[in-house]
């Protein structure tokens, strides 16, 4: 989905050190937002400030965080992958039926994170190899991986977990540190360093400016893009696992809509959806926002359904806000 | 590529009809003109969305709303005729259509004036739209028995032997071949997709083209919402969850290309029917309805190759794909 073109034109200022000011703005805009809403929630509600409620808060973004990371990569890459929520589903079905036939704790984890890489090198082998547009491919990849589950489950679930498996999404590293926290800080570290300081991570950018000056200059297009939706899928299946050990129990309707949240916190985190700007710092900034958000809802007693009312604004004010912003601007 | 386009609605066609016959050995009565008019008309709706849908996606956006729009005019119009069952039934009609219209309008808006990307905005008043829907029924159900009766059965009404509501499908059918074929709109619809920048140098104001486009998806969304609420007789918070992905299924089945540019009426029709007549398959040859996803799911990624070979053959692909990254460049700077 590219722009028009308006008769208007811009020439663009995306290089150079100036767009990494603008950049840092925008994280630093983000992480004021942050610190407001942890005051607001802190003051509307006496149970915010609390080392174990903040640690629950946690549980609300880590997850979905885990596959922001990911999915920011290849949004910068200039694809998207909209079938993530129904990798899960597939994923925690699978270890389901794996659980019910007596594997234990290791296999479950192979088994969720083989696969996700599956379902990665399904989307990455159409869109890559295929050369077909990313979108309508994972909402096809996403009605099918889902479809597979509900094949298996129909209306049951699957429930019989072994103990040792709660600990991905239940256990604690230290003290108030879930492992949920501290898999996310490690991946958050990992993305940060392969986006930002690896020859991969700038062919991701150069893939999301200019697709046509990376083939020129040799970069391996497809190569990248095939690597960042198995990455896509990786991440999908490991959250597979720590949502599945969460909640102990596996449906078809897992993690039903966590597209739309994941690509919201991307975007949020200052990602440009038509591709080539964004940094895994912002992700990381928009996951706490969200996770604050929704936490401190919660503790206001606002619906779910609600809360997605304030996800879905905050998507589309954050980015009419500096669009707006600039038009300001440009009429003086 | 008219030729083309033509071998590709006569190919979904004649598959359809392979479908219906060897459906007919299964379950005898399949394809009597009875049941083929009853998968007609619970086809409709869909037909209806999808015609919505391929509008917004020839002009290269696309309108994941529709559902959450549909949803959200859906309980407004039953609430209404909940507490007022007095009002006549076009003033509801017209009220859903209003309703849907203002929704697309707001979608329309955020994507011209703010050239925000579509599916980022659609995306974001998809969860707002249903999440008035519960604001605004406090998750309660709209059940039939608090309905008017004409509120529930003028969509039924057999007039020349198809209901009320396959007749408003036919109409809308036409209305939307009339409008895209006919139309300074259709025209601008779709070279503001095939080509945008060609567009804007022959005077199209792409914007303006997307913005009604939208309108247009919202308020045939709208209308869907009272034939919704209407057909399956009861108004919810979650009804036609999930409905925005087989609108452009249907599409992209029909050979609407979601680059843009390329499509028929003809291609959204029939690629509705046929998602309708898998559905209506499955229970009758003993296939569980669970696997109805799955399916959809393997017939898009079908169709997405099949369309990537088709679109390559006419040679427009080299055209855009150079168009792109300027086009690129200029959303990101604009």
């Amino acid at each position: 989905m590219s722009d028009i073109a308006t008769s208007k034109r811009v020439i663009p200022d995306r290089l150079g050190t100036r767009t990494s000011r603008i950049l840092a703005s925008w994280e630093v805009l983000l992480f004021g937002v942050a610190v407001l809403i942890f005051v607001f929630n802190a003051l509307a509600s006496p149970y915010f400030l609390n080392a174990w409620n903040l640690s629950d808060a946690t549980f609300n973004f880590t997850e979905k965080a885990m596959i922001a990371f990911a999915m920011a990569m290849l949004v910068i890459a200039g694809e998207i992958d909209l079938s993530v929520a129904a990798i899960i589903a597939l994923a925690s079905t699978a270890m389901g039926a794996a659980a019910q036939a007596g594997i234990g704790t290791p296999g479950l984890v192979a088994i969720g994170i083989g696969v996700g890489l599956a379902c990665g090198a399904f989307n990455g082998l159409l869109v890559a190899g295929l050369k077909l547009p990313s979108i309508v491919v994972t909402i096809g990849t996403m009605s099918l991986f889902r479809g597979i589950s509900y094949i298996v489950l129909g209306d049951q679930a699957y429930g019989k977990y072994p103990e040792s498996f709660a600990f991905f999404g239940q256990g604690y590293v230290a003290w108030v540190f879930s492992f949920e926290f501290v898999l996310f800080i490690l991946l958050a570290i990992s993305f940060a360093i392969l986006l930002h300081a690896t020859n991969f991570g700038r062919q991701v950018y150069v893939i999301g400016n200019n697709e046509f000056a990376a083939r020129f200059s040799g970069i391996p297009v497809e190569r990248v893009k095939f690597i960042l939706f198995l990455m896509t899928g990786l991440m999908a299946g490991v959250a597979a696992v720590c949502l599945t050990s969460r909640l102990g129990s596996t449906r078809p309707s897992i993690a039903q809509g966590w597209e739309l949240e994941v690509v919201t916190m991307v975007v949020l985190g200052g990602v440009s959806i038509l591709g080539g700007a964004g940094t895994i710092a912002g992700v990381v900034i928009a996951a706490f926002v969200m996770g604050l958000v929704t936490f401190g809802l919660g503790l206001l007693n606002v619906p779910g359904i609600v809360m997605s009312i304030f996800v879905g604004l905050l998507l589309i004010i954050t980015i009419a806000v500096p669009i707006i912003a600039r038009r300001i601007r440009e009429m003086h | 590529m008219k030729s083309l386009l033509k071998n590709r609605e006569i190919l979904l066609t004649g598959i359809i009809a392979l479908m219906v016959a060897g459906f007919s050995t299964r379950a005898a009565g399949f394809a009597t003109p009875a049941n083929l008019a009853n998968i007609f008309n619970d086809t409709s709706i869909l037909i209806i969305l999808a015609l919505g849908q391929m509008t917004v996606i020839l002009t290269k956006s696309i309108d994941l709303s529709v559902a959450a729009n549909l949803a959200f005019t859906g309980m407004a119009v039953a609430m209404t005729n909940a507490a007022y069952p007095e009002l006549p039934l076009i003033l509801l009609i017209v009220m859903a259509i209003g309703i849907g219209a203002f929704l697309g309008a707001i979608n329309g808006y955020l994507v011209w004036a703010l050239q925000i990307p579509p599916i980022v905005v659609t995306l974001g008043t998809l969860t707002i739209y249903r999440g008035m829907a519960f604001v605004l029924s406090g998750g309660g159900w709209v059940n039939a028995h608090q309905m008017a009766p004409s509120f529930l059965t003028i969509p039924r009404l057999a007039v020349l032997g198809l209901p009320v509501l396959s007749w408003i499908a036919i109409l809308i059918v036409i209305g939307a071949w009339f409008v895209l074929t006919r139309l300074p709109f259709g025209r601008a619809a779709f070279a503001s997709g095939g080509n945008p920048t060609a567009a804007v140098y022959a005077g199209i104001d792409i914007g303006r083209t997307r913005f009604f486009a939208f309108v247009l998806s919202g308020a045939l969304a709208g209308l869907s919402g009272y034939l919704w609420v209407s057909r399956y007789a009861v108004a919810y918070v979650d009804i036609a969850a999930g409905f925005e992905l087989d609108t452009v299924a249907a599409c992209v089945i029909g050979g609407i290309s979601i680059a843009g540019g390329i499509g028929s009426v003809a291609g959204a029709v029939l690629g509705a029917l046929f998602l309708g007549v898998i559905k209506n398959a499955l229970p009758v040859i003993g296939i569980s309805p669970f696997a109805q996803m799955a399916i959809s799911g393997v017939v898009i990624v079908l169709a997405v190759v099949f369309n990537a070979r088709a679109e390559k053959k006419a040679g427009r692909i080299i055209l855009r794909d150079r168009a792109a990254p300027e086009n690129k460049t200029e959303g990101a700077s604009a």
